[in-house]
């Protein structure tokens, strides 16, 4: 039997790399995301790791997973079900059996499966049979003993050689998909350049695995996903905190303005700060704080002295830093908060997302504190977001909270990259020395913003604090003024909804179902609402971005369609932030709360019996 | 011109008097408040700096000497508790150029603060810290402090304190501090040199200023501010002079083992035995000792007890930024987004 009779031709698959937290697999499934985008597939990834570092061996609990979605047509989410896993152990079966499609494909490392790890993993003696796995295409291949093998000639230590075998898996992986190594071979050259014989290992390694597939080639069909239509472009691979960072560096150049980052590690936000913190060469300033309280109140600091400033943090943090938005808030400085949502309450679920913060958001401040509030949708979108909040609190001198999440933060695709030249214009409110006196508090009629002095400037000086104050920025008491600046405020906030973009549809305006979402499940939903509209269901989808202002046309646009669904990650934090502002309309809910994202199964089954209640 | 921060050529800087410092607005402490007098002193230095107005930013906390940015014309911000510096080491990490003085008392600072205290220090940031302590919480109407004495009665310990007190001069050293001072909030000519050697100072510059609640905690340093006993009960410190003190200038410090000792001169003892104060050793030990003389065993000192140099946060972080400014390939954002791994659709 040649090849190319058992070519599966598919319009997309989805590979999912499993193994010990300590097994390499979210280096492997980057790198099969690199080639596959330079072959040039559509793709979207999600990385899926335990909150300790090196969790038990062989333990359920320690799994570490990698999953890349790949396609010749549009792909939007990282996939619900598997065509292909890679096991490096049973633990990694045992984590993954209920999320294959059927017919699946499962690579093994053989050598892995011994009684102790099978019974580590919680099985009796044959993971495939227990979990009812009979519908699968398995290749169970002695991994270990290959790799030791293969290297066994060159001189080096055992830890080292064990440490190739998920080159090995790789290169079985790019034989299923007949992809080209020769990129992941440069990586290697980059990445040891100073290690000659570990490049060497590794590409011996890579070429094993290859070669072992095409060796048992008649023993399985391989996949043939071929290029997508794409527009034309440069692209390159982005994740969500790297996208929300360079959003946020693209604002300050566009502003002309120094970017200040103050901010304090946090899983899964941390990649925002170690992302700015390297890019000295665009001028940054990034300090480490001390704690999240100090992150936030540096970037005050700096925002008062004249900087972008930003801070970056994940739930906890965000509870920490409520008093210093709050005097945000008052002093009406600009300022840009983002939050990557995980699980929560508490540490919650660090590494798992969750859509749990919008309450917080909107509402966890002490007085009346209103903020703009913007929600990415998909990881590169990060960019568009983070540049529009630093756009927006700038210009209106206002907190912005970025929200995004762990699924957005940590999952990849391929990104067109823009030019500078695209972005629109940022013209910060700054006061002038010949403008005359200077009133902190003194409003522009329609924007309602302040002026922002810059110390440094003459003739300036001013006093600005978290005590309630007059136009002249002097201390006040007087309820009449407390009263009038509380509605400024929040009428300034209102005001943004003149930079927010109506809600689009995706499908008809008007019908029987609208499905409606907010910040990262974007994809999902729309794969959701595009395979139901394919199958003649009437559903559109409504996605919201602009969470505070929310869109102009959203009650009129709500209003026509017969029944109303929202789907969130959570337990109805935007579905009651609708009914408080549109009482008229009749929402039904969608809810997940398990730190994982939405599939798309579960979505269309919902829809469904809402659509035939 | 030399202004005196940053080495930075300033011409035309005008001659300023005290009150071009002081702003319009009615200063609410109590009468009789020592901070009237730390008022009175901060402008007077100001006007003797040759730093233009518009550079001074002034940030502080919450407590009553935390009210201080609002009664100076200068860029002030008023923060939240504890944070004071924090927001401050943003303005000064942010804009360089800027003479950023953070204004907070011992209840902000060391307590709802400490966090940030010990870290600004450490970092050696080039911000001005006035420490006010009085060793009581004013604003919120009389609770002991992390400064009041073990015992002190108090609304919140109406059996006396079990704690032990911060010293804050013991807690700068040990965050790695450069520079600390101490002085008397109604000692003017005292506080204003003080004030003018730590915005001198590059880095972090702590001056503790005992300071007088009169309504709270009256009297607290008393003992050190009696016009007859003072000279006895505290002692002067300068650089490179002889550690002498007391009304007669007939006591003397001296160094037995690894303790301080009170000595009076006569009897074979001089001036020459004497300690002499080094401000500018990095070696903290002796300012150690220094900073935790208590009154009544050893005499309390003032001036400038530690001052010395060290890189300062700001500069090593401008410094870096410029280095890496040379070598990147990376000069603007298009670069940025061009860089790595692209391709071609």
């Amino acid at each position: 039997m040649s090849k190319n009779d058992r070519v599966i031709e598919r319009d997309e698959v989805v590979i999912r790399f499993s193994g010990d937290s300590g097994d390499g697999m979210q280096l492997t499934g980057t790198l099969f995301s690199n080639a596959s985008a330079l072959f040039g597939n559509t793709l979207s990834t999600f990385p899926d790791y335990p909150a300790e570092i090196r969790a038990p061996q062989g333990t359920v609990g320690g799994v570490s997973g990698f999953q890349v979605h790949v396609g010749h047509a549009e792909v939007n989410t990282p996939g619900d079900f598997a065509d292909v896993l890679v096991a490096m152990n049973p633990a990694a079966i045992k984590a993954n059996s209920k999320t294959l499609k059927k017919g699946a494909t499962i690579i093994y490392d053989l050598d892995n499966f011994n009684t102790k790890n099978i019974e580590k993993a919680g099985y009796r003696e044959d993971p495939i049979k227990e979990d009812g796995l009979d519908d699968v295409n398995i290749i169970a291949a002695p991994i270990t003993t290959l790799v030791k093998e293969a290297l066994k000639d060159y001189e080096l230590d055992p830890k080292t050689i064990l440490r190739t075998k998920n080159m090995f898996a790789l290169g079985m992986v790019y034989w299923l998909f007949d992809r080209d190594l020769k990129y992941t071979e440069e990586y290697f050259e980059t990445k040891f350049s100073k290690r000659p014989n570990i490049i060497e290992a590794n590409k011996i390694i890579l070429r094993a695995g290859y070669n072992y597939g095409e060796t048992i080639e008649a023993l399985t069909p391989t996949y043939r996903v071929g290029p997508a239509e794409i527009p034309k472009g440069t692209y390159r691979n982005i994740n969500g905190n790297q996208a929300t960072a360079w959003g946020l560096l693209a604002a300050a150049e566009k502003a002309g303005l120094e970017l200040f980052i103050g901010s304090y590690p946090i899983t899964p936000a941390t990649g925002v700060l170690e992302e700015l913190a390297a890019r000295k060469d665009l001028g940054v300033k990034s300090f480490q704080a001390e704690d999240e309280i100090a992150g936030i109140c540096t970037s005050i600091g700096a925002s008062f002295a004249g900087s972008l400033a930003v801070t970056s943090t994940s739930g906890p943090g965000l509870a920490l830093k409520s008093e210093a938005i709050g005097l945000a808030v008052m002093t009406e400085l600009p300022i840009v908060i983002v939050n990557v949502q995980r699980g929560g309450p508490s540490t919650g679920l660090p590494t798992k997302t969750e859509q749990s913060d919008l309450m917080q958001a909107l509402y966890g401040r002490n007085g009346e504190s209103p903020v703009v509030i913007i929600a990415a949708s998909t990881p590169s979108d990060c960019f568009r977001f983070a540049f529009e909040s630093a756009r927006i609190a700038l210009e209106h001198m206002v907190p912005v909270i970025l929200l995004t999440d762990g699924f957005l933060a940590n999952g990849t695709e391929p990104w067109r990259i823009p030019s500078m030249s695209e972005m629109p214009a940022i013209n910060p409110p700054i006061a002038k020395e010949a403008d005359g006196e200077y009133l902190p508090y003194e409003r522009d009629e329609k924007l309602l913003n302040r002026k922002w002095a810059i110390p440094g400037t003459p003739g300036l000086e001013h006093r600005i604090g978290g005590l309630e104050k007059t136009i002249r920025g002097t201390v006040s008491y007087i309820p009449e003024n407390h009263e009038h600046m509380t509605l400024v405020r929040s009428e300034k906030v209102a005001g943004v909804v003149a930079k927010v973009p109506p809600l689009e549809l995706y499908g008809d305006d008007e019908g029987e179902l609208l499905l409606v979402g907010w910040g990262g499940t974007y994809g999902h939903l729309l794969t959701a609402t595009r395979e139901m509209r394919e199958e003649g269901m009437n559903v559109s989808l409504a996605h919201f971005n602009y969470i505070n202002p929310l869109p102009a046309n959203t009650a009129e646009v709500l209003g026509r369609f017969r029944k109303v669904v929202v789907a969130e990650l959570n337990s109805g934090q935007f579905v009651n932030y609708l009914r408080m502002n549109f009482g008229k309309t009749e929402f039904k809910q969608i809810n997940k709360v398990q730190g994982l994202p939405f599939t798309i199964m579960e979505i269309k089954e919902k829809c469904k019996t809402i659509l035939e209640a | 011109m030399q202004n005196d921060i940053g080495g930075l050529i300033m011409t035309d800087i005008p001659k300023y008097s005290p009150k071009d410092f002081k702003s319009d607005q009615e200063v609410r402490w109590c009468p009789g408040c020592g901070d009237h007098a730390v008022l009175s002193s901060v402008t007077k230095a100001l006007a003797e700096l040759d730093i233009p107005k518009e550079k001074f930013a002034f940030i502080s906390g919450i407590g009553c000497s935390s009210r201080f940015p609002y009664y100076m014309n200068t860029y002030g911000f008023h923060g939240i508790h504890g944070r004071a510096a924090a927001i401050a080491s943003g303005v000064k990490v942010a804009n360089p150029d800027l003479s950023v003085w953070e204004v907070t008392g011992d209840g902000d600072a060391l307590a709802i603060g400490g966090n940030h205290f010990i870290h600004v220090i450490r970092r050696n940031i080039d911000i001005n810290i006035l420490l006010f302590n009085n060793e009581i919480y004013g604003l919120t109407k009389g609770q002991y402090s992390p400064t009041s004495v073990k015992g002190s009665v108090t609304k919140t310990s109406p059996f006396g304190t079990v704690e032990e007190p911060f010293h804050p001069g013991e807690l700068v050293i040990g965050a790695q501090g450069k520079f600390f001072a101490r002085t008397i909030d109604s000692n003017v000519q005292l506080s204003t040199e003080i004030y003018k050697a730590a915005a001198r100072h590059e880095g972090t510059s702590v001056v503790e200023i005992l300071q007088n609640c009169v309504i709270f905690n009256d009297g607290i340093h008393a003992a050190l501010n009696d016009r007859e006993f003072r000279d006895d009960r505290t002692i002067m410190l300068k650089d490179g002079e002889p550690m002498i003190f007391g009304r007669n200038r007939d006591m003397g410090l001296m160094l037995q083992g690894l303790k301080l000792k009170v000595v009076t001169l006569g009897n074979g003892i001089s001036e020459k035995d004497l300690l002499v104060h080094d401000a500018g050793e990095n070696t903290p030990g002796l300012h150690s000792l220094l900073v935790n003389m208590r009154y009544p065993a050893y005499p309390v000192a003032l001036g400038v007890i530690r001052s010395v140099n060290a890189p300062t946060y700001d500069m090593a972080l401008i410094g870096q930024i410029k280095k890496i400014q040379q070598t990147s390939g990376i000069k603007c954002m298009d670069d940025l987004l061009m860089s790595g791994s692209t391709w071609e659709v």
